[in-house]
């Protein structure tokens, strides 16, 4: 069942997931997942134009904290799980002029 | 350079990002505060920590609320919040909670004042409310800083259509604009802070034999000053045209390019395109519930609307004679104008009361950088002194003297004139004998007085200065003025 | 000495025993099971000996105590505490530490309960079988040739093992009650919006829940008071004036009068035989004390997995977004600007099943895919909510199995995860509808593997699942079944 998925699509996807899938990955996740968006297809069996999309179970709204301020956590405890810092900053490597989008 | 044959039309739409003046930050309790050391504002929540979930705050929705309410916006009955996916380091969660398809206002427009006087609309397309991300400072060395004490900062946005059809008008949208949140009190709009930035959209109608050529869009990002932004379409408006002038390129062509602007150079330069379009998988934002408006709540924001500072402008115009000018100035801020009107309201003469403001007024707020109405002068005992000059009890000069005392120090007007002795001769006998002694001084002066010829009008100037300079300027100068005339009369054998 | 949390709180306060005594007690237990199942990813032996000696102080004093006081509990590794890494099982965070507590967390401690350990589990919550755990294998205390389920597995292995008395897991498609299921004991995911997901490192937001997993109802109970309730930190965490937090012990013992039990014929045939028999005979004992079956239709039912693998899924890629090498977490030394950072930690920890539901995700948010995939199945999840509802307004409660088969084994389901995927059939669309439901265990299968059955009932009424639920365990003894590794 290949196809539905192919590999382009893959790789667009996997752009847009910040994820550098090797070959052999894009060609297993093209396979695997167009078997499964085979699978969800079968959401289209029902008719929904009628149906309201609903993206919460939860009957309630307007739920507001007031404009207060607490304390913050420490720039020390800030940082203390950063891969990279200084200087009270988290760090990371620029872009380098040739490298990828920005 | 431009061909004979065309002319062309500027077409602008802006983007304006707005900082909210809330304590806190949009969905958590981090302080709000200006040039504090990196990442000593934030949380597990603002830092996109695991298993953290945003909070609204209140009063952000009601400030994004009644800003839509004076920008003339439907106001959405229901709205609510999506995620908008990118990646970059001061984005912590790497999506923006935004609202994408219910922003809280829709529809409106802002009034702006034209070079003619007269206003034009703008329509608004949108307003709605975001958080910010944080700051990213890639001239750190060799990496990119990241600093998230700005993350999560309530930010409205507004954009406008395509309406504005020159730099001096998008201009004048932006610093209406600032003048309207400060009036609602929403947001500092602070320029230095980065409290408004703007995006605008620029392109070209080129009108050419009777055909018109749209030139493609751009996008300049990010300008925090209104200079940048007036100028930044200036200079895209030159290099749009000449760039149709050399490529012939046209809207159908290619697309949107985004451009940063250099304000050392005065140049916009092309970002790097990007590999990839734009794909912002904006989905509703599931760990937020929908914010419902009430008619109540909506009548309750509604009651903290105030009247708007062009239309005030207009009316101060109107009611009180003033030129655009002064009413340009008494409406640059609520507390001035109000602070004007309250001396309005006792009954001050309004020219003379706009001129304290405008001048010493403003000049000592600012040095003290405080809002006019925490100086100690109140409306009171500004009208109080208005009234002193007007009946010529006090000099403008002495009057200013005053003012200035009393902003600075409180006080009565009375009590100083007195003390100071600023008080001003009213002494009709004593003005007559100065008189004389000046018409018997000056041969000259009175000669071209009383001949009417082209000096006349210098010569009786210099002759009231005379008077008023002997009297050591405490003279009233309408007596001074009456006197003198008299006795000019006399001479010239008028009644 | 009896294991039950209520049994252990009751000496406890009483000052019968001390805390540090049982603690001790499941520690030795935990050193002699605990290799051959693999439950937990952290042990924090000198913390959990620290509170149980600040009880046992406390009882000595004469102090009150909390509703867990002394008892020992583990919880699953998606909970933020500021004791020992918080790792989701992900080599992207083994090494993160939380600078806060998670609510459940805080109410526990507020309790007096003792964290014993961090229980393993699926990558970020993704899976059915513990197998997806970047950092450990779990093997199910029945027979360590099966997976203990998932994505709870190693809370569900704890508890079954007698491990801990008791534990926290977290239930985004069945990930409580599958493994509660596979391991014989008792497991609930409460209504959404129940407990607070406050510091529950997300997986799908709009469906993930909190819950308890215990060996007897009556301990669910007793869990479900303490993390129950309002907590401003989550918005969608519905206060009391909406849905008051009753005393869930309180009228447990008290049969339910009347009972409508809702069935799905067609529901069942599924299911491998010896489940089909099993649920047979647990509505056999219902029916014994009064209730009555009725048979309804589902018929949304079978899209359930259709829909939630795009839900769950398209969350879940942006949930996971913030995993980026950048403010936390793992790091590659490969990358040579920012934008490696991103894609080069993600792809170098984590595991290919999350990177498989981040694209899946990713895909049905994208441009050009998002009505047809995410839109659909927003508007089939109301569709079965909807089923629920009219459910609900028939009879009292649902039974269903909670899994089409028993525990299968380790690396049986991992080539294939559509087939994974398929198996949670029958827990999935309770997360969908967002109501509540709950693992009971009610036989063993030839080779002596548990079998569990599920009863739903409407929002908010979780005191009656647990009546409902406990009727059957009065009557039966399944609960009390240990594994042969645990006696
Ligand atoms: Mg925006
Ligand atoms: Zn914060």
């Amino acid at each position: 069942m290949a196809g539905k998925i192919d590999e382009l699509l893959v790789r667009r996807v996997a752009q847009l997931a910040r994820l550098e899938l090797s070959d052999q990955e894009i060609v297993q996740f093209s396979m695997q997942l167009s078997a499964i968006v085979n699978y969800i297809e079968k959401l289209n069996e029902l008719n929904t134009d009628e149906v309201e999309p609903l993206a919460h179970c939860l009957p309630i709204c307007n739920v507001f904290r007031s404009d207060e301020v607490l304390p913050s956590l420490t720039q020390e405890r800030a940082l203390a799980n950063a891969p990279d810092a200084e200087n009270g900053y988290f760090k990371v490597p620029k872009v380098l002029e040739n490298g990828g989008g920005a | 350079m431009m061909k004979m044959s065309d002319s062309y039309t500027i077409v602008v739409g802006l983007e304006i990002h707005i900082h909210l003046a809330t304590r806190s930050k949009m969905f958590c309790s981090c302080e709000l505060v200006y040039g504090q050391p990196p990442n000593t504002r934030v949380c597990p929540v603002c830092l996109g920590m695991p298993g953290t979930l945003p909070v609204m705050n209140k009063t952000a929705v009601e400030y994004a609320v009644l800003t839509a309410m004076a920008l003339r916006c439907q106001i959405a009955p229901l709205t609510k919040w999506d995620r908008k996916s990118y990646y970059y380091p001061d984005l912590p969660k790497n999506y923006q909670i935004s609202q994408y398809d219910l922003p809280i206002g829709s529809s409106g427009y802002i009034e702006i004042s034209q070079e003619d006087g007269g206003t034009k609309k703008i329509r608004i397309r949108r307003a709605h409310l975001e958080e910010d991300a944080g700051k990213n400072i890639h001239d750190a060395g060799g990496y990119t800083a990241v600093d998230l004490n700005r993350a999560g900062a309530p930010l409205l946005e507004i954009v406008t259509e395509p309406d504005m059809n020159s730099p001096v008008e998008v201009r004048a949208l932006a610093e209406e604009l600032r003048r309207i949140v400060r009036f609602l009190g929403v947001s500092e709009g602070d320029m230095q802070k980065g409290h408004m930035r703007f995006e605008p959209n620029i392109n070209l109608h080129i009108q050419r034999n009777g055909q018109v050529f749209k030139t493609p869009i751009t996008e300049v990002k990010n300008l925090n000053s209104f200079r940048a932004l007036e100028r930044s379409i200036a200079y895209e408006a030159r290099r749009q045209y000449e760039e149709f002038l050399e490529i012939g390129r046209t809207l159908q062509m290619g697309n949107k390019k985004t451009f940063g602007w250099d304000d050392e150079q005065e140049i916009t330069v092309l970002q790097r395109e990007k590999e990839e379009a734009h794909d912002y998988r904006y989905f509703p934002e599931p760990d937020l519930v929908p914010v419902r408006l009430t008619p109540e709540w909506l009548a309750e924001i509604e009651s903290r609307l105030c009247e708007l500072p062009l239309a005030m402008e207009r009316r101060f115009q109107r009611e009180y004679g003033l030129s655009r000018y002064d009413a340009g100035v008494l409406t640059a801020e609520r507390a001035t104008a109000e602070f004007f009107e309250q001396t309005m309201r006792l009954g001050a003469e309004p020219k003379r009361v706009c001129n304290f403001l405008t001048q010493a007024g403003l000049k000592i707020a600012n040095e003290l950088s405080v809002p006019i109405d925490r100086l100690r002068i109140t409306p009171e005992t500004l009208a109080k002194l208005a009234q002193m000059v007007e009946s010529g009890l006090v000099s403008t000069t002495a009057a200013n003297l005053v003012f200035e005392q009393i902003a600075r120090e409180g006080g009565e007007p009375e009590v100083i004139v007195r003390e100071k002795n600023l008080l001003q001769s009213s002494d009709g006998g004593q003005i007559e004998v100065l008189a004389e002694a000046v018409i018997a001084e000056q041969p000259q002066a009175v000669r071209d007085v009383v001949e009417e010829n082209k000096k006349a009008k210098k010569a009786l100037g210099f002759l009231m200065g005379q008077i008023i300079q002997k009297a050591g300027g405490q003279v009233n100068p309408k007596l001074v003025s009456q006197i003198l005339q008299q006795k000019l009369n006399a001479l010239k054998g008028k009644p | 000495m009896e294991w039950t949390v209520r049994a252990l709180q009751e000496q406890i306060s009483a000052g019968q025993i001390r805390s540090e005594e049982v603690v001790k007690a499941f520690f030795e237990r935990i050193d002699k099971i605990e290799p051959q199942v693999g439950a937990f990813l952290t042990l924090l032996k000198e913390t959990a000996y620290e509170q149980a000696r600040s009880v046992d102080e406390k009882i000595a004093a004469g102090q009150p105590v909390g509703p867990l006081a002394g008892v020992p509990l583990a919880i699953k590794d998606n909970l933020c505490m500021t004791v020992g890494p918080t790792t989701c099982a992900s080599k992207m965070l083994e090494h993160f530490y939380s600078p806060y507590n998670a609510h459940v967390v805080e109410n526990l401690k507020a309790a007096d309960a003792v964290i014993v350990g961090k229980t393993n589990m699926d990558e970020f919550a993704m899976g059915s079988s513990t197998e997806n755990s970047g950092l450990k294998r779990t093997c199910n205390p029945w027979n360590t040739s099966r997976v203990p389920g998932g994505s709870s597995g190693g809370s569900a292995a704890a508890v079954a093992a007698r491990m801990c008395a008791a534990a926290l897991g977290s239930d985004t498609g069945g990930s409580i009650r599958q493994p509660a299921g596979f391991c014989g004991v008792v497991g609930l995911k409460p209504t959404y919006g129940r407990v607070s997901r406050y510091g529950l490192v997300a997986y799908g937001s709009s469906l993930d829940q909190i819950g308890p997993i215990t060996q007897t109802v009556e301990d669910s109970a007793i869990l479900l008071n303490v993390i129950a309730g309002y907590d401003s930190r989550d918005s969608t965490c519905v206060s009391e004036d909406i849905a008051p937090v009753p005393d869930y012990t309180a009228d447990l013992e008290q049969p339910f009068e009347g009972l409508r039990i809702a069935v799905v014929e067609s529901l069942l045939e599924g299911a491998q035989i010896e489940v089909q028999q099993v649920i047979a005979e647990v509505l056999k004992i219902y029916e014994a004390q009064g209730a009555q079956l009725v048979p309804i239709q589902m018929p949304h039912f079978d899209y359930a997995i259709s829909a939630y693998y795009v839900i769950a899924t398209a969350e879940a890629s942006s949930n996971l977004a913030r995993y980026d090498g950048v403010h936390y977490g793992y790091r590659s030394s490969r990358a040579q600007d920012y934008i490696e950072v991103y894609s080069k930690s993600r792809d170098e920890a984590l595991g290919p099943e999350v990177k498989r539901r981040i694209m899946l995700g990713t895909f049905a948010l994208s441009s050009g895919y998002y009505d047809a995939y995410y839109l659909k199945a927003l508007k089939v999840r109301n569709l079965i909510r909807e089923d629920f509802t009219r459910a609900f307004e028939q009879a009292d409660c649902l039974m269903l199995p909670v899994s089409p088969t028993t525990a299968f084994r380790l690396g049986e389901k991992t080539a294939d995860p559509l087939q994974m995927y398929l198996a949670d059939i029958y827990t999935i669309a309770v997360n969908l509808a967002g109501v509540p439901a709950a693992s009971i265990p009610c036989g063993l299968d030839r080779s002596r593997l548990p079998i569990g059955f599920q009863i739903v009932t409407a929002p908010f009424t979780e005191q009656t699942l647990l009546r409902i639920a406990r009727m059957y365990e009065r009557c039966t003894c399944w609960h009390q079944q240990l594994p042969e590794i645990a006696q």
